[in-house]
């Protein structure tokens, strides 16, 4: 698992209080892991903090899986 | 003992653990408040209880404070678990999204301008309305959070800082109508903290870079510190204190120019 990968799970599990073995690649944020609309803002500001990226809306509706949010932050310039 | 002991506090605005009400909630708790919490629909009320757990409250009340048989039946509901109120939080407040960027005279409607006024300012007269029973016979205190927008230019804040405006005025007047029942009215400037409803603002993560730049403190504020200053102002050691806007900015607000010689 790459650094991103690790950092990424870690965070969902702190922000959606799920179990670290059901957060797999493919997981999406509301049909899998439970999420409503308030907690999947809250997931991708604690990706904003912990990449130091700014991530604006128009991205963020698209970032909905496990894997989405590690592509998303893997083509952001690393800082 | 913490200087809230034997306090009876209503908080509303708790969304998420990093909601500026939910700062406000710990320090309270912490220095011996009783709590009781709002949530605004059924949406949020899990996540609102879970939190209220936290403080060992199980008083968790609906309120949409957008209609007042929702204010009037939440205060009526509290006071069956309590006999009597000393603290109410307003940690609310609210505007359509598209109306928080660009500029504000093409941008704000009659309607977005309506809305952010009356969440964000009017439900503060509102809910004292109904506290103010409750408050009879005690050193009571109404705490509203505003922001700078109310009294300076902030690019995209538009309306919101005229409806933050309209709020501080109402601190004011609310003050002078309040202080002969002994009930005090103040409110906390805070500086820009990253909530779920400062998401809504545009640009919000360059205000924090360019605050933490620029601020005398050279850094953004938490919520722990207006969480602190909110149990301060709602304590009895502010007891001479009403009518007041405290900030709690790092010292933003003092500046006329930021940033000369240190580009």
């Amino acid at each position: 698992m790459s650094d991103i990968e690790e950092r990424v799970k870690k965070i969902v599990v702190e922000q959606l209080g799920v179990d670290e073995a059901e957060v797999k690649n493919s997981s999406s944020f509301i049909d899998d892991l439970g999420a409503d609309s308030l907690d999947t803002v809250e997931l991708v500001m604690a990706l904003e903090e912990e990449f130091g990226a700014e991530i604006p809306d128009e991205d963020a509706e698209k970032i909905t899986t496990v894997q989405a949010a590690i592509d998303y932050i893997k083509a952001q310039p690393q800082k | 003992m913490g200087f809230l002991t034997g306090k009876r506090a209503l908080i509303t605005g708790v969304a998420s653990d990093r909601s500026i009400a939910y700062g406000i909630a710990e320090a309270m708790h912490r220095e011996g408040a009783e709590l009781a919490f709002t949530y605004q629909n059924d949406k949020l009320k899990g996540r609102v209880e879970k939190y209220a757990a936290q403080f060992g409250s199980s008083i968790v009340i609906p309120c949409e404070v957008a209609e007042d048989a929702s204010i009037a039946a939440a205060f009526q509901q509290l006071g069956e678990h309590w006999d009597g109120l000393d603290i109410v939080v307003h940690s609310i407040a609210f505007a359509p999204k598209e109306q928080l960027s660009g500029s504000i005279v093409d941008n704000t409607t009659r309607e977005g301008s309506n809305i952010a006024h009356d969440i964000s300012a009017y439900s503060f007269l509102a809910m004292a309305r109904y506290a103010k029973p409750l408050m009879a016979g005690r050193k009571g205190s109404l705490l509203a959070l505003s922001y700078l927008g109310a009294v300076a230019a902030i690019p995209n804040y538009n309306v919101m800082g005229m409806a933050k405006a309209s709020l501080e005025a109402g601190v004011r007047f609310m003050a002078a109508d309040l202080g002969p029942q002994g009930i005090r009215v103040n409110a906390i400037s805070a500086g820009p903290i990253r909530t779920l409803a400062a998401s809504g603002i545009a640009g919000f993560r360059k205000m924090l870079d360019h605050f933490e730049k620029y601020a005398p403190l050279r850094r953004n504020v938490t919520i722990e510190e207006v969480g602190n200053a909110a149990a301060f102002l709602c304590s009895d050691l502010a007891s001479g204190i009403t009518g007041e806007i405290t900030y709690v900015d790092g010292g933003w607000n003092i500046l006329g120019m930021s940033g000369l010689g240190e580009e």
